[in-house]
């Protein structure tokens, strides 16, 4: 699976598998001396200066922040003063995990995560790229542009255009009553709800994409073939295509899940995590704690447990994609 | 040969198909117009509400509103800036890492790559508060120079491994023949490398620019006077003043915001076909 030209299909994941091609071709061959000679290292060195500066970005710029995360975390640092804080070990997660506000948040996180990310965006995706496959060019066309534009506007506009649609006077409401269905303040009794949909709104384009790609790959002889021997469209669905994309499946799901941890502004356009704390997911939480409590150590505390869950995702992802490094 | 009605040809199950097929789609594709109808439609009506409805009559009058230096031109520059620069120092120290990363053997290659793999899928959000700390500490805060360094080492995991894809889609005989002209590394990635993969560089700073552009958790956290706020953030003041909400402004000032993003995304998508940025790493 390699990729000579950076097409979209192929994209940037075509990673050759052959190892990286040797140096130039007059450089030092390996014998030049015992590994760890100081030519060999003082060609490394210079070979390696070019990620220098790449490297100093995400050294002082990630690396550390996650470094003193890790630090603040375990003490009692607040807005107010900088140098009077002190280690207090383990307090903030104890506190955190016998605090009823920060489960509620846990809780949510997991809904919106399940309702907007592993059902709504993976399956609608699917679900589009399935029938794209099928459909005439002009209607695929539209229904791709359309899908895509919600995706590429910023967040905050994202968030504007749904809080209209879903408030009590919007469009949502407009389109029930005109079908005589009963309609309601869904911002109010269902704010989990609508930021979910809005989630599924904006990013259900990636998904899209995504296996609009994998599924041009599967070679039409075996699709073929099953129609022939007469299998119906969900069998086909089930026993071919899946297994064949399985790899996408679990790429996108992973991706989708981490994008869908991190949505802060989103959520906070529209409900500011309200009414009460009906949709405050860890994001928001901990940027209350940490910003309107000024508990600078307690939502540090918060951020670093999303850290840890993103972690584990990314990990499991990377398993996913262990031969294409 | 005559067929009996029951068992269709395959021609005409495949039309029935596409029929079912385009009107699936047009269902969603319905749906999803109806916030993006909202917002264009909005920003031409004089008394823009939160319905989508065709206005009784069309005017400018809400771009005439906000086009003002305060209300969009000083966020649209701040923007400019703050993700120009990220762009620029992004693509620069991307293209700089994937150059050795992608033309030399070593064995640190496939740690540092799977580290980069690894900071592409963290969520950034998550940082946010100890990143704020840190600032306060190095009085970076509210620094338009600290939000581009911070937005610059957000996207470059993921920049480095899309420049170091394209890079290795670029054959090595032209570089080999220009080292035995006695051309330096440097030169051959400036003079060869990078003009052959024009499209990959393309698809770098575009994506970078994009996600900084709609991002605005970071320059909230980061920039605290207004005069330095981004759009993404002073389009909050549309709903902060406690007043009624000018709707029809708010979408307005939403279309000249997100105007430059989809013709980038447009731009690209067109010299490249749709799809272009799909997570580096998105494989079947």
């Amino acid at each position: 699976m390699t990729s000579a030209s950076p097409a979209p299909s192929a994209g940037p994941g075509g990673v050759a598998k052959t190892p990286s091609p040797p140096g130039r071709p007059h450089s030092a061959p390996p014998t030049a001396g015992p590994p760890g000679s100081r030519v060999r290292v003082r060609r490394g060195l210079l070979r390696a200066l070019p990620v220098s500066p790449a490297v100093v970005l995400l050294a002082l710029f990630l690396a550390g922040p996650i470094g003193y995360c890790a630090y603040i975390a375990f003490t009692d640092l607040q807005l107010t003063g900088q140098a009077e804080s002190s280690f207090v070990g383990l307090d903030n997660f104890r506190e955190a995990f016998g605090d009823e506000r920060f489960l509620n948040a846990v809780w949510l996180t997991l809904v919106f995560t399940f309702l907007s990310s592993i059902i709504g965006q993976n399956t609608l995706g699917l679900a589009l790229a399935t029938l794209m496959q099928r459909a005439s060019k002009p209607v695929r066309t539209l229904t791709g542009a359309i899908v895509v534009t919600a995706w590429v506007l910023p967040e905050v506009v994202a968030g504007f255009l749904l809080y209209a649609f879903f408030r009590r006077e919007g469009t949502l409401n407009a389109v029930l009553d005109f079908l005589h269905l009963p309609s309601q303040n869904w911002l109010f009794t269902l704010p989990i709800l609508a930021v979910s949909f809005a989630n599924v709104w904006r990013g259900t384009a990636f998904s899209m994409l995504v296996y609009s790609a994998a599924l041009n790959e599967i070679p039409k002889e075996i699709t073929e073939a099953a129609e022939v021997d007469g299998a119906g469209g969900w069998r086909r669905m089930w026993h071919i295509t899946l297994p064949m994309i399985r790899r996408s499946i679990g790429t996108n799901l992973m991706l989708n899940t981490l994008q869908t941890l991190s949505v802060f502004g989103l959520i906070w356009v529209m409900t500011r995590g309200g009414p009460g704390n009906d949709s405050q997911t860890l994001p928001l939480f901990m940027y209350e704690q940490a910003f309107q409590k000024s508990m600078i150590g307690y939502g540090t505390a918060v951020a670093l447990l999303l850290l840890l869950v993103g972690s584990l995702f990314s990990v499991v992802y990377m398993r996913l994609l262990r031969t294409e490094v | 040969m005559p067929v009996k009605s029951l068992t269709r040809t395959p021609r005409s199950r495949r039309a029935s198909h596409r029929f079912a097929a385009d009107a699936g789609l047009l269902v969603v594709a319905a749906a999803f117009v109806l916030p993006l109808a909202w917002v264009v439609l909005s920003s031409l009506d004089p008394k823009a509400d939160l319905r989508v409805r065709l206005p009784d009559s069309l005017t400018l009058d809400n771009y005439d509103q906000v086009l003002t230096p305060e209300i969009t031109f000083t966020p649209l520059l701040n923007s400019l800036l703050l993700c120009g620069g990220g762009t620029l120092l992004t693509v620069v120290c991307a293209a700089l890492a994937a150059y050795p990363l992608s033309r030399y053997r070593s064995r640190l290659n496939r740690p540092f790559m799977l580290t980069i793999l690894f900071a592409t899928s963290l969520p950034i959000t998550a940082i946010m508060v100890p990143v704020y700390a840190l600032f306060v500490q190095v009085d970076l805060i509210d620094t338009m120079q600290g939000t581009i360094f911070f937005f610059a080492a957000s996207q470059l995991p993921f920049a480095i491994w899309l420049m170091k894809n394209f890079m290795d889609g670029v054959p090595k005989e032209l570089e080999e023949a220009a080292w035995t002209d006695g051309a330096s590394s440097f030169q051959s990635l400036l003079r060869i490398v990078l003009p052959l993969m024009g499209p990959g560089v393309a698809v770098v700073t575009v994506f970078s620019f994009v996600m900084m552009w709609g991002n605005f958790f970071v320059p909230f956290m980061l920039l605290l006077t207004p005069e330095q706020m981004p759009a993404s953030v002073s389009i909050n003041d549309f709903f902060g003043n406690k007043g009624t909400v000018v709707y029809g402004q708010l979408a307005a000032f939403s279309i000249l915001y997100s105007t430059p993003v989809i013709l980038l995304y447009v731009l690209v998508s067109r010299k490249l076909g749709g799809g272009f940025a799909l997570g580096g790493a998105v494989k079947g």
